[in-house]
């Protein structure tokens, strides 16, 4: 077990200037959203307008629990995801076929696998926490489940709970596990590259829906998704990547490396997103839940980010810790 | 002030209960044919847990929750210290002697009829038992129909209580996280020259017709 240096450091000052830069976004956001209710709804429920107007009301109750977590450094920052992976695997197994049989591993994921991933991140235990689910529990499961003694459909049971625990609490929490990275001469700033994953994977997310309104026709995938179409894709990938890129300086990357990463993020975020909007078609329904107004459910806010999250975390662990 | 603090308790436990259930289905209600109204009503609805009136409970508005009252059996509810407190101090029940155990006693109908004629609203499981079967719903006792017989002006709202079966399956203890919802469907009156079996099928059809298309309860 590698301890590295106290990850609870103060507030940095560019964590400072990136959540101004936020605040103002969100405060053009409202602004927009505002006058577009007002000058092409008229006041007037509109099915688009409403649902952009209920969308930026969440990012600011999102925005907010984001900026309370980080005022409390490392365990506020763990609680927080802690209690987004709770969310999101509760809207997993509850479209996720199980039987009686299922109960006992339906407590383990619950009660012993999720918050035992994030202890073991709360202490830095990196060599425990990256197998921990994929082996430990992933062997426990079909164990337990065999004592249920019911062999219907077993497998496809098994898998599918296997699955949602890798996506809601494995992946997801290797956002709060990259405070436990030792990047020399980035002492300090952990919270920050955080921020920065959020902020680039999200707003690709944003933006290839405002590029997709204004100039998307033909559809990337409509077997899967209506919504995605090609020139929100490159519009919301290009344009989340230079963001990204002019963002560097929260990072320790140099411009040209995190135009790069932000490309990757941003393409693992897209596919993620493919991936869970086949899930749901398979199942019939629109949205994983009903949890975040506008946007619907937790995993349906954080089906991209579940993606970039693992593969951001092992760019920089290669790369950037010696 | 005395009674105040005598009501803490019950109050706290229910907040305690409440704030549980939340925590673990993420509960919420779909109004779907009726608001919730101050008019006096029945509700009618699906039973697969003891979680089930906590989950109504629950997603009724403050005000309605106050003068709503869950119909349960005496036996159960009297067995432990801890239910009766639940019973009579949380939940604020309508007990039913199911086993008769004295003559002479007022019919479970009457009771329930009483309550109504005060202005109260009641929460009711005309299934009469839990259903642990793989059926979606078990065939409705008649009480249903003898109720609304007697209380004509009385609301019969049909409700769907869906996942809770999941949450807490049959001789399991410890329950686990699932989405739940509870769907409030469109008053039934019943029609004057209508016969109890024809009512009970179709207030068994208003009740299966709430539940969800995604539902993948037994």
């Amino acid at each position: 077990m590698i301890h590295s240096p106290s990850q609870n450091a103060p507030f940095h000052e560019q964590t400072g200037w990136l959540f101004i830069a936020v605040l103002g976004v969100l405060v053009f956001a409202s602004v927009i959203g505002g006058l577009l209710k007002w000058t092409v709804a008229r006041g007037e429920p509109h099915g688009v307008i409403d649902n952009l107007n209920s969308r930026i009301k969440a990012w600011w109750v999102i925005v907010l629990l984001v900026s309370l977590a980080f005022t409390l450094g490392k365990t506020g920052v763990v609680m927080l995801f802690m209690f987004m992976s709770f969310a999101a695997l509760r809207e997993y197994v509850t479209l996720t076929y199980t039987r009686t049989a299922d109960h006992l591993v339906l407590a383990l994921m619950f009660y012993v696998a999720l918050p035992l991933q994030y202890y073991l991140i709360w202490i830095e235990w990196y060599g425990l926490y990256s197998i921990f689910i994929p082996v430990h529990v992933f062997l426990t499961m079909p164990i337990l489940a065999s004592f249920g003694g019911d062999t219907n459909r077993f497998l496809e049971r098994t898998a599918k709970m296997q699955w949602g625990l890798m996506i809601c609490v494995f992946c997801l929490s290797h956002l709060p596990a990259l405070l436990t990275l030792d990047i020399p001469g980035y002492e300090g700033r952990h919270l920050l590259l955080i921020a920065y994953l959020i902020m680039v994977v999200q707003a690709s997310d944003v933006l290839q829906y405002v590029w997709g309104k204004l100039i998307g026709k033909r559809k990337v995938a409509p077997q899967l998704s209506p919504s995605k179409t090609v020139g929100g894709l490159v519009g919301g990938i290009g344009s989340a990547t230079l963001l990204g890129t002019g963002l560097y300086w929260c990072t320790p990357f140099a411009p040209w490396q995190a135009a790069l990463v932000s490309l990757t993020i941003c393409l693992m975020g897209f596919l993620g997103g493919l991936v869970m909007s086949a899930i749901k078609r398979d199942r019939g329904v629109k949205d994983w839940g009903t949890m975040i107004e506008g946007h619907g459910g937790m995993l349906d806010r954080l089906d991209s980010v579940v993606f970039a999250a693992p593969v951001f975390f092992h760019v920089v662990r290669y790369w950037w810790v010696p | 002030m005395i009674s105040f603090l005598k009501r803490m308790p019950g109050v706290a436990a229910g907040e305690l209960i409440m704030f549980c259930a939340r925590a673990l289905t993420g509960v919420r209600p779909l109004w779907r044919g009726s608001l919730p109204t101050s008019a006096r009503r029945v509700y009618f609805a699906n039973h697969g847990s003891h979680g089930d009136f906590v989950l109504i409970w629950t997603t009724l508005p403050a005000a309605l929750r106050r003068v709503t009252r869950p119909v349960a059996g005496q036996d159960y509810w009297l067995a432990t210290a801890v239910r009766r407190f639940l019973g009579s101090k949380v939940f604020n029940a309508l007990l039913i002697d199911r086993m008769k155990s004295q003559p002479h006693q007022p019919s479970p109908v009457d009771l329930m009829a009483d309550v109504l004629n005060k202005g109260e609203s009641l929460i009711i499981f005309p299934e009469g038992t839990r259903n642990t079967t793989e059926a979606p719903l078990l065939p409705f006792k008649s009480g249903l129909y003898h109720l609304g017989k007697k209380c004509p002006d009385v609301e019969l709202v049909p409700v769907w209580i869906d996942n809770i079966r999941r949450v807490i399956p049959k001789g399991q203890w410890l329950p686990v996280p699932m989405v739940c919802s509870v769907s409030y469907g469109a008053p039934l009156a019943i029609g004057p020259d209508e016969d109890k079996a024809t009512f009970l099928k179709r207030a068994e059809a208003a009740v299966l017709a709430l539940r969800p298309q995604e539902s993948i309860e037994p």
